[in-house]
């Protein structure tokens, strides 16, 4: 098996769909010749043509507009944006189009077939506005699918199974990991599920949950946990919305104590909504408080990104109080 | 691509060099204009489209007459724009996609939608297609063509760009027109629309009712330049600009602009000066924003007069047929709107279904949960409960029809 990192994974996954089904079309700002600043959509013009891969104008309103209207016609596009911090100007073509189209027609029309790819999330000395998490927006939207994945395979997986899942899926890359995670990875076509989440550590004293770049964050603190003797169960959640409660439950249950980490900013973070659900179904099972480890409630910093990232120091310290609550 | 020569002074341009002139075949007494020559149109089409305009213009009444009486919680007239969106849906193939803005229900009824289909819709009944969710008059027909209407406007206007790209590569010789208002054309999503259509050449038309009014905003405090028409010069794009009330005219040129969208795939922009001669909507009162006088000067410019006076003009429309046909409207509107009071509001399980193709665990959970609470309190949910219990008498039919205006 081929080793990759994950823009070759996701790089692959795009190949593999767009040879396929000739309806699936990749487009947005640089994807075409120059295949994206990432170089996610690599070769894919000079293999598809350009009326399949494409450089779009520099409007985020109007690509997905577009992607809508081409998903609701029967294709299946996938957007790029170019980084999550600027998919804003096209909040409301998401939230009030994408996300209600199929029911507000009563299923006459839908945009199933859409997927949009967004680089997210800090630890590149980005700033405010190349660092952004805003996965919780969008878990706030019926209708829309939300999916981050942690690794080059997961990845792959992931993303062929979003442009041919039947709803439209916002699928946020962690951008830290994008050549720094390695690892192998099957040449041909797989799916991963959406909506589930996965259990990649089994332990029983503390449940540790996160997504995306946040799990080589926890695998780290785990580590450290493990090593003064505290057992962790690590689940990454995959799907943000809708989110794998069964799971989770399950897990917290059996442990009685859950730390949630994110590196969006605390208030209104998805690790909100968790900790609601969790406290609803397994109130009598808890040993202790569900524990957040966040960012701060600030815009993403540039020169102390480090202190306002949840690094796996914070989430051991969170790991250690939970534990001897 | 920028082409340019070389000045060397600091001439600044502001465009009055471009004129647009108006596209106007039929006066209004059903005569042509001098030189203009009609579009070829055989009695069956025409009549098709003038049926269409009174049909049009008979619903629209009837039903905000029914909303005043408080049958209906909202209503919205096409009056007085009826020629501008029927004259180009009848230049269209009939499967060529249509993205409305909210006020082109002739397109609908020129398509085939029927009364009852309307009335459905407008009830939000168990039959509406849309299954009660939206307000009234978000139309939508997948056999027709024609896009469910979303209240957020100019959305719709980047989406036809996409789907019209999507028919090009399908390659079956389809179009996509979206229809829009002058204001809406403000939006950035209208801008979006044009450049990325223009740069990646797409077979859409982009037809602006221009009637001069963005609810009570006039289009002289909406635009500074001369309407929307010249904005197509910024996108390189064809452009035309037509007297919105003259069928004929917006006819024929929505016909030469089908041409260029599908022949050439180059989208085109057409602007039609028309007039608003009814409100907003149900809930506006054009009276706080402009004058009697100036709504009596565009009643002169009636779009269905005007043609009528034209059909006269070649023996194909008697005063006779006008009046059974307005008759027979006015009967149809009022049988299907009974009927589709009547019918029931659609089932409980419809407020979660179409979320995602199919129901997520978490969601199925929230309807149980509510069955359970509606089950408790059933008198208080009363279109809920009663697809709970099937034996559940009926009290939202025509009796109680009163009580429904707020709702």
């Amino acid at each position: 098996m081929p080793n990759m990192n994950m823009l070759q994974a996701i790089n692959s996954a795009l190949d593999i769909a767009m040879a396929e089904d000739d309806k699936v079309l990749c487009f947005g700002e640089d994807v075409g010749i120059f295949g994206g600043v990432f170089r996610a959509t690599s070769h894919l013009q000079e293999k598809y043509g350009r009326a399949r891969c494409f450089n779009t104008p520099l409007v985020e309103q109007g690509i997905i507009g577009f992607a809508n209207g081409l998903a609701a016609q029967g294709s299946v596009p996938v957007a790029e944006i170019q980084f999550a911090d600027y998919i804003f100007p096209a909040f409301d073509q998401i939230v009030n189009e994408t996300a209600k189209f199929r029911y507000r027609s009563g299923d006459l029309f839908n945009v199933g077939g859409l997927t949009i790819r967004a680089p997210y999330g800090g630890g590149i000395a980005g700033g405010l506005y190349h660092s952004q998490s805003p996965e919780a927006y969008f878990a706030h939207t019926p209708g829309l699918k939300v999916v981050v994945p942690r690794n080059p395979y997961q990845a792959k997986g992931l993303l062929l199974a979003a442009i041919r899942d039947p709803d439209p899926v916002l699928f946020f890359e962690p951008k830290r990991l994008y050549r720094a995670s390695t690892g192998e990875v099957p040449e041909e076509d797989y799916q991963l599920p959406i909506g589930e989440a996965e259990v990649t550590r089994e332990g029983t004293d503390v449940t540790v949950l996160g997504w995306g770049a946040q799990m080589e964050v926890i695998e780290r603190a785990v580590e450290l946990a493990e090593k003064e003797g505290i057992s962790c169960e690590v689940i990454d959640l995959r799907t943000i919305l809708p989110w794998d409660e069964d799971s989770v439950v399950e897990s917290v249950l059996k442990t009685g104590r859950l730390v949630i980490t994110h590196e969006a900013p605390l208030t209104g973070g998805f690790a909100g909504e968790i900790a609601a659900t969790v406290q609803e179904r397994c109130f009598l099972y808890l040993e202790s408080p569900i524990a957040r480890v966040t960012g701060l409630d600030t815009p993403f910093p540039l020169t102390l990104e480090k202190e306002y990232l949840p690094d796996h120091l914070k989430i051991f310290e969170a790991i250690k109080a939970s534990a001897a609550f | 691509m920028t082409t340019t020569t070389d000045i060397h002074t600091p001439d600044f341009l502001r465009g009055d060099e471009f004129s647009i002139p108006t596209f106007r075949l039929l006066r209004q007494d059903g005569t042509l204009h001098e030189g203009a020559e009609a579009p070829a149109l055989d009695r069956e089409q025409a009549l098709r489209i003038y049926r269409t305009m009174v049909a049009t213009r008979v619903l629209d009444e009837r039903m905000m007459a029914a909303q005043r009486q408080g049958r209906l919680s909202f209503y919205m007239q096409c009056t007085g724009e009826e020629a501008a969106v029927i004259g180009a849906a009848a230049a269209l193939d009939d499967a060529d996609m249509i993205m409305s803005q909210y006020r082109e229900q002739g397109a609908l009824v020129y398509r085939g939608f029927s009364y009852d289909e309307f009335m459905n819709q407008l009830f939000g009944n168990e039959l509406d297609y849309g299954k009660g969710r939206q307000m009234p008059i978000h139309y939508g027909s997948r056999k027709l063509h024609f896009m469910t209407v979303s209240s957020p406007l100019a959305t719709q206007i980047p989406q036809a760009t996409g789907y019209a790209y999507g028919q090009k590569l399908a390659g079956e010789g389809h179009c996509t027109i979206v229809f829009f208002g002058e204001g809406a054309a403000s939006e950035g999503d209208f801008h979006a629309a044009l450049n990325m259509a223009a740069v990646h050449e797409v077979p859409v038309i982009f037809f602006c009712r221009n009637n001069g009014y963005a609810i009570s905003t006039p289009s002289i405090e909406q635009f500074a330049a001369d309407g929307v028409a010249p904005r197509a010069f910024g996108y390189r794009m064809h452009v035309i600009r037509v007297d919105g009330n003259d069928i004929l005219a917006v006819l024929s040129a929505t016909r030469k602009a089908r041409r260029i969208a599908v022949e050439e795939n180059k989208p085109v922009l057409i602007e039609a000066m028309t007039y608003r001669l009814a409100a907003h909507s149900s809930s506006d009162d054009p009276s706080g924003y402009r004058s009697k006088k100036e709504e009596e000067a565009w009643r002169e410019k009636d779009p269905l007069l005007r043609m009528q006076h034209w059909l006269a003009a070649r023996e194909w429309w008697s005063e006779e047929e006008e009046k059974a046909l307005q008759e027979s409207l006015r009967r149809e509107v009022l049988e299907t709107m009974k009927r589709a009071e009547k019918r029931p509001p659609p089932p409980l399980d419809s407020l979660v279904t179409d979320v995602y193709a199919d129901v997520t665990p978490a969601l199925q959970r929230q309807l149980d949960h509510l069955k359970t609470h509606i089950r408790q309190y059933p008198e208080a949910y009363p279109r809920g409960a009663r697809s709970l219990d099937p034996d559940v008498k009926p009290r939202d039919d025509a009796s109680d029809a009163d009580n429904r205006g707020g709702e």
